[in-house]
């Protein structure tokens, strides 16, 4: 980020969240950079940006879409670099059809189970005849992030980009209506801050310059969040900001291993490296489940998804997993649909779950609709609570609000509750994933005190009693069980070498004389059962015996990329992609963005960085695509992961939710959908139930009762739902209590008072907070009329032990998810704010009763997938 | 202390300064005057990343008598330079916390209160319910006779904060148990 | 005799005069062998990002106990509100409108028209300087219709510190590198020096401070025992930091470097430096705090950059030492005592006869 010219921070308060990060940022706009803050709110980040470009939550799309427009209607776009590199001059299908043909909706649409056959996205075949059978969409939670497989590489192309079954004219055609006049009807920007974040963005880009994206969870939490990213992704490749130095879309996560937790994943969808879980149906059988991952047809390196997962099994299941026994396929767990949290809370409630492991996460405060989730708590046998104090998922059961307000008693709570102290991240030793997907060691100070254990010692000695207690079973459910490699080496104590385990995970070969050899890339994976991997995207974290992430050369070395700190993945990559960072002919773009190029007198890739890109393929080399694989990839392909080598401004495959980012509000909303008839996604995974209502969205009966837009965040001087601040003095004294922000005009309208109480009620919960009027919440002019937004921090919860206590936002977030990655829509929802401290006990609830009453909401509002059309003409108030 | 001396007497060092005001050296108390960094005293000190966000900050963890008794920011890293923010600065505090909890504690069905329970009995209880409810919530197969080898009874969620190590054992032991619904804060 | 001792006296007074007022080296003043350059910090507000690090690195390395009430102020994004015995760092967080704005930017604008030293371009004189933005088009960049000031504030370190000057038991003391640090093995608590600041930083360590109550009168929270309590108590500067070569710990770990640590005329240079850069670009609402010697406190060793006048941050605009007029005060008393010493003398030889 410190090389960039220009900084857009949207869906994310760097500043705030990311405060030692935002350093690069500060550099950069020491040097020059131009930095702007596109929020709903003016918050810390803002204050330091050249300008703040206020926003309604929900609506970047809409914006993003128009800087698409603008950039491909007024000639902007970086031709030499979107030809090369982009599907810009791919041809799609004849059967595609647009959201401007029909409605708000793509070809392909099931309003029955609300999903898409995406086959009618896929690019026509350069050879028709040898047409194979489609393959239907696979869904998102049977995907990897790795990228979707295509059937084949070999697409058909328009170099002119004229053919309108281009991407080039698709995308046009699709965004001509997102117009600066749109943005300011849907995201309440005046024409001026539009032309302003216009230029900022295109006068920085191209050869000489470059301009980087940031985000967090203010872009993916929302219905179509990934969809958010997919319109910044769409904007930095027109704009040739991808793969170079200051480019790209940085996300920024937010926790310490919130990377490396989804590249190992603890994730139900994923098997670790971004292999997909098999899922029923999808996969039956190893060959079914190949294929889906990459084809032996396609470009690039998911071609080799047979080395990755059968290393993958040797490392889980050693000997036991065989060429006969299909490398242990059969015995994996198969997912039949959606599993996530979400999915698991509401199975919990229909008593389906009867043990749950919370392992340094506090759901009761921090996972939407916490209400759902306490009450889903209650259904439990057991749950075990692995934390640092006593956090609200640990107390539920004696002092959550429902037991405050007499809605249930403790005496008739059955769940066992065990607490289980944990180790702090210096008395165990380990690596973390950071964001930028370096891996960094962390080397133990002190031994845990008293009864704290660190996660790798409590599980593994879990799964050590668990094989004890099944070991003479011959049942054949406990083979896995039994066939696991288990025999870490262990200490003193009997607790099992964490650098062993980065061994596992780094992989090995096994010779012909039975000797292990760690491996040092994972081009060195084998699909023949001679190597194992414990995730292939990090071998060569180990190579040469040497553990990698815990180099510590002061500053990284003299190098550019001070590779020389930590490694990163793949192959100890800083940038990735980065073979886009030269010309098709292999030069840098420019000499003041040179990064990775060609060296013809060595006859291969050089520069800053491990080049991203088989080394020695040189710019013009041209392979026959169907020969499939790294070996079909061209010179000038370089997108190595996905199955055609080019950046993908238009999807194909892989999304559930359309080819193309499309604007669509949120599950509550009170605007109307400024683009299309249909108001909300449709493939957005709704939950009407009874305790998961939605406000009424514009054009509905009742939308008035729920009027403004609430957006929910983190504070600086907290973290997530508190568990490692509000036990802080240090950090508590800074940010004591829960509140919300409401701008003065707001705050008139209600009668809220600076530092006094307001009540914020959604369908699902009644929240107390104290309040900020401030000038930095600003009411949006949105379609005619004005928006009100209210900021609510997430920190706070109701227990007894944090040194500050406090009402849930999340109480008042509803569970609605995005289709593709099952985040929830926890950025932008509706609420009414009334003076004064909320009701308590069950007056709260009868509070709660009438609004829903009065709103007439129900089970089914907002819950259509296609929007009727006739309801559109009713009233709002 | 040392041996009262009467050259220690502040109006000499006073005089013998040229500190004649008393405010300068001739003030220095012998406390003062032996004043030396808690870091330069520590036994020994231990490079981190700070567990807060995902930026990995470096930390240098500063440990006296196997106490830890400083975290600050690592001037070596190249991602932090030896910054950290409020949170990462705050973590000696989250390591010494007084609201920390070092007990096993189990709460038994209807109980109102904690008991405290041997950490080695509470793995065993968790072991043997684990395997319980996993017999009890078995799917061999689908309706349609597929494969499914699962069970739905056990859930988990946590891992943000965790170790790559610790997701990958988790991992492993949960899909070799047939569980799926694993989850994590990235979800969230 | 006699009239040595008168002399000695009136030396006494003169050689303490700089020490009172005026430009001054006040490390070497207080008779440290020399060789330590004068330490300081810059903080340049225009960059502060609120984080509020150095609040929670400076209570670390000092232990000092939580004080907030554990209550929202009200006060925008600042719940500790001040400087006090148990927090040395304070960052100050205020909300303008454009009309503020504007105010500030013209605020500055005159004193650039007056050619304060403090917003002197380095290495040209006032006039120079003054004469250089009338030929510059300073036109400022469009006023933005809202901003949020952010500021970290600490104890001056003044040149001429009335803490220091007041102390009746020496334990405030003069540091080898001109900070002023309170010994609190030494401090007796008579609160003397609270009233001797001008910026009212220091403060005696009592028990409301540190075992906090809310509003209904509750005790809240842990109630730690109280080290230090009833001496004064203030930034040292991490004095124990410095004299093993460490970074004090707000400086260290500030992210945006908005605290800068160093040598003192470094930083006054980097400040002029900075202060030029944003007039450069239009922003006249820059200005120093503290980098002016010829102020009432003789400068001060911790410096800031601010972007509207002092007392919107909370600082007081023209601080001046209580003790500032001392020196004529102790002419006068000199004159008076040798007076008194020539008639004692001659009472003396009077008595003899």
């Amino acid at each position: 980020m410190a090389n960039a010219d220009c900084i857009v921070l949207q869906g994310g308060n760097m500043a705030e969240a990311h405060p030692v990060g935002f350093q690069w940022v500060a550099e950069a706009k020491a040097r020059g950079a131009k930095v702007i803050h596109v929020d709903p709110r003016f918050t810390r980040t803002s204050a330091v940006a050249d300008k703040h470009v206020a926003i309604r939550a929900g609506s970047d799309v809409a914006l993003l879409g128009a800087l698409i427009n603008h950039v491909l209607s007024n000639e902007l776009w970086f031709k030499d670099y979107v030809v090369a590199y982009t599907n810009a001059a791919t041809l799609v299908g004849e059967d595609f059809q647009d959201t401007e043909d029909l409605g708000g909706l793509f070809s392909g649409f099931d309003p029955e189970t609300g999903t898409y056959d995406s086959s009618s996205w896929a690019y026509a075949h350069a050879h028709p005849d040898e047409h194979q059978p489609h393959q239907g969409g696979a869904p998102g939670d049977a995907l990897g992030s790795g990228g979707p497989p295509l059937q084949h590489a070999e697409v058909e192309r328009d170099e002119t980009l004229q053919h309108p079954r281009t991407v080039f004219q698709i995308l046009k055609r699709h965004y001509s209506r997102y117009t600066p006049e749109m943005v300011q009807e849907v995201c309440g920007i005046s024409p001026a801050d539009f032309d302003y974040l216009a230029r900022a963005v295109t006068e920085n880009s191209g050869r000489e310059r470059t301009t980087c994206f940031a985000y967090a969870t203010g872009w993916t939490q929302h219905t179509l969040g990934a969809q958010f990213i997919r319109t910044a992704a769409v904007l930095q490749l027109l704009l040739g900001n991808v793969g170079r130095p200051g480019g790209g879309i940085m996300a920024l996560r937010g926790h310490a291993s919130i990377q490396g937790s989804t590249d190992i994943p603890t994730l139900f969808n994923l098997l670790p490296g971004y292999l997909p879980m098999p899922m029923a149906g999808n996969h039956d059988n190893l060959q079914d489940y190949l294929a889906s991952v990459g084809t032996k047809q396609q470009k690039g390196f998911w071609a080799n998804s047979d080395s990755y997962f059968v290393s993958l099994m040797k490392a889980y299941f050693g000997d036991a997993a065989t060429a006969e026994n299909d490398w242990y396929f059969d015995r994996l767990p198969r997912m039949t649909g959606a599993h996530g949290t979400y999915e698991t809370a509401m199975s919990m409630l229909a008593d389906e779950v009867e043990g749950y492991f919370v392992l340094g996460q506090n759901p009761a405060v921090g996972s939407a609709n916490g209400k759902l989730q306490r009450e889903g708590m209650r259904h439990l046998k057991w749950m075990v609570v692995r934390d640092l104090s006593l956090i609200e998922s640990a107390t539920w059961w004696k002092d959550s609000p429902e037991v405050e307000s007499g809605e249930v008693r403790t005496e008739d709570i059955e769940t066992e509750v065990f607490f289980m102290p944990a180790a702090t991240h210096v008395e165990k030793a380990g690596s973390f994933t950071q964001t930028q997907r370096m891996l960094q060691w962390r080397h133990q100070a002190v031994q845990p005190p008293g009864q704290c254990q660190s996660e790798m010692d409590f599980f593994f000695e879990l799964g050590r009693r668990i094989r004890g207690l099944v070991a003479a079973s011959d049942d054949e459910r406990d083979r896995p069980l039994l066939d696991m490699t288990w025999d870490y080496p262990v200490d003193d104590e009997g607790n099992p070498d964490p650098e062993s385990v980065l061994r596992e995970i780094n992989g090995y070969r096994t010779t012909d004389t039975g000797e292990r050899e760690l491996l040092s890339s994972y081009t060195e994976l084998a699909a023949d059962g001679s190597t194992s991997s414990g995730c292939w995207i990090y071998t060569g974290v180990f190579a040469d015996d040497q553990n990698k992430a815990a180099r510590r050369t002061p500053h990284g070395g003299p190098g550019v990329s001070q590779s020389q700190w930590g490694w990163a993945w793949p192959s100890d990559r800083r940038i990735l992609y980065n073979r886009a960072s030269a010309d098709p002919d292999g030069k840098p773009w420019s000499d003041r963005k040179k990064y990775v190029w060609w060296d013809e007198s060595e006859q291969k890739w050089v520069g800053d960085d491990v080049p991203d890109f088989p080394v020695d393929r040189a710019p013009h080399s041209r392979p026959d695509p169907a020969v499939g694989g790294p070996a079909a990839l061209a010179g000038d392909d370089p997108f190595i992961m996905q199955s055609d080598g080019k950046g993908w401004l238009f999807a194909p495959k892989g999304l559930v939710d359309g080819p193309l980012p499309t604007h669509y509000e949120a599950q509550e909303s009170p605007v109307r959908n400024g683009l299309y008839p249909q108001q909300q996604s449709p493939a957005r995974l709704i939950y009407p139930r009874q305790d998961n209502l939605s406000a009424p969205s514009a054009g509905t009966p009742g939308a008035g009762i729920y009027p403004f837009v609430f957006t929910t965040y983190r504070l600086t001087e907290h973290h997530t739902a508190g568990g490692m601040s509000r036990w802080l003095p240090y950090l508590s004294e800074l940010q004591p209590e829960m509140f919300c922000e409401v701008s003065p005009q707001l705050a008139a309208e209600r009668g809220l008072v600076n530092e006094g109480w307001a009540t914020i009620v959604s369908p699902r919960a009644v929240i107390e907070a104290r309040v900020l009027v401030t000038e930095r919440m600003k009411p949006l002019t949105v379609g005619g009329r004005i928006v009100h937004q209210v900021g609510l921090p997430y920190h706070w919860g109701v227990g007894n032990h944090a040194l500050v206590t406090g009402d849930s936002a999340n109480d008042l977030i509803g569970v609605t998810l995005d289709p593709n990655v099952q985040i929830q829509e926890s950025k932008v929802a509706s609420c009414d704010v009334i003076a004064g401290r909320r009701p308590r006990g069950r007056a709260a609830d009868a509070l709660l009763a009438s609004y829903n009453e009065r709103a007439g909401v129900t089970v089914h509002t907002d819950n259509q997938r296609v929007t009727d059309v006739r309801e559109e003409d009713v009233d709002d108030e | 202390m040392g041996r009262f001396s009467a050259l220690e007497w502040p109006v000499f060092r006073q005089l013998r300064s040229g500190d004649h005001l008393g405010r300068g050296p001739a003030v220095a108390s012998a406390k003062t005057r032996a004043t030396q960094s808690r870091n330069a005293t520590a036994d020994r000190v231990v490079q981190s990343i700070c567990p807060y966000c995902a930026v990995g900050c470096g930390q240098r963890v500063y440990v006296k008598d196997e106490k830890v008794v400083q975290i600050e920011g690592d001037p070596d890293s190249p991602v932090s330079r030896g910054r950290l923010c409020p949170k990462g600065a705050a973590s000696e505090q989250l390591v010494n916390a007084p609201g920390r909890q070092y007990d096993v504690l189990y709460r038994a069905p209807r109980a109102t209160e904690w008991q405290k329970l041997d950490r080695d009995t509470a793995i065993d209880m968790i072991a043997e319910r684990f395997v319980r409810s996993r017999r009890n919530t078995w799917q061999e197969t689908d309706d349609e006779g597929r494969i499914l080898r699962r069970t739905m009874g056990i859930a988990s969620l946590g891992g943000a904060t965790l170790d790559n190590e610790e997701n990958y054992l988790i991992k492993k032991l949960f899909t070799a148990a047939g569980a799926i619904q694993i989850e994590n804060q990235a979800r969230i | 005799m006699s009239s040595q001792a008168a002399q000695s006296v009136t030396n006494y007074a003169r050689g303490a005069s700089h020490q009172f007022s005026g430009p001054t080296d006040p490390a070497a003043d207080a008779h440290w062998p020399s060789g330590q350059v004068r330490k300081g910090f810059f903080t340049d507000t225009s960059i502060c990002i609120g984080c509020k690090a150095c609040e929670v690195a400076c209570k670390e390395w000092n232990h000092n106990p939580r004080d907030g009430d554990l209550e929202l102020t009200g006060w925008s994004y600042d719940n500790t509100q001040s400087l006090g015995a148990s927090t040395w760092r304070h960052v100050a967080f205020i909300e303008q409108d454009r009309e503020r704005i504007e105010q500030a930017r013209e605020s500055g604008r005159k004193l650039v028209d007056l050619g304060m030293p403090a917003v002197r371009p380095s290495g040209s004189s006032s006039g120079e300087g003054r004469a250089a933005y009338r030929d510059q088009d300073v036109t400022p960049p469009d006023t933005p219709e809202f901003r949020w000031l952010m500021a970290s504030d600490v104890c001056k370190h003044c040149t001429h510190a009335g803490c220091l000057d007041v102390c009746p038991t020496g334990a405030l003391f003069r540091t080898e590198f001109g900070s002023v640090v309170v010994q609190d093995d030494v401090c007796n608590g008579c609160g003397t020096c609270v009233a001797g600041c001008p910026f009212g930083v220091i403060e005696r360590r009592s028990d409301g401070t540190a075992a906090p109550t809310t509003r209904s009168g509750e005790k809240k929270g842990e109630q730690p025992d109280v080290p230090k309590r009833g001496v004064a108590q203030k930034c040292t500067l991490c004095y124990d930091r410095l004299v093993d070569g460490e970074t004090p710990a707000c400086a260290k770990t500030c992210p945006t470097t908005s605290i800068k640590f160093g040598d003192h005329p470094d930083l006054v240079e980097t400040a002029r430096d900075r202060v030029h850069q944003l007039h450069e670009e239009g922003l006249t609402e820059a200005r120093l705090y503290g980098a002016n010697e010829l102020d009432g406190v003789g400068g001060t060793g911790a410096m800031f950059l601010l972007l509207d006048e002092p007392e919107t941050y909370g600082l007081p605009p023209d601080p001046r030492v209580p003790t500032a007029d001392l020196p004529v005060m102790f002419r006068r008393a000199g004159l008076a005592a040798a007076g008194m010493l020539a008639g004692a003398a001659v009472a003396f030889l009077g008595g003899g006869r």
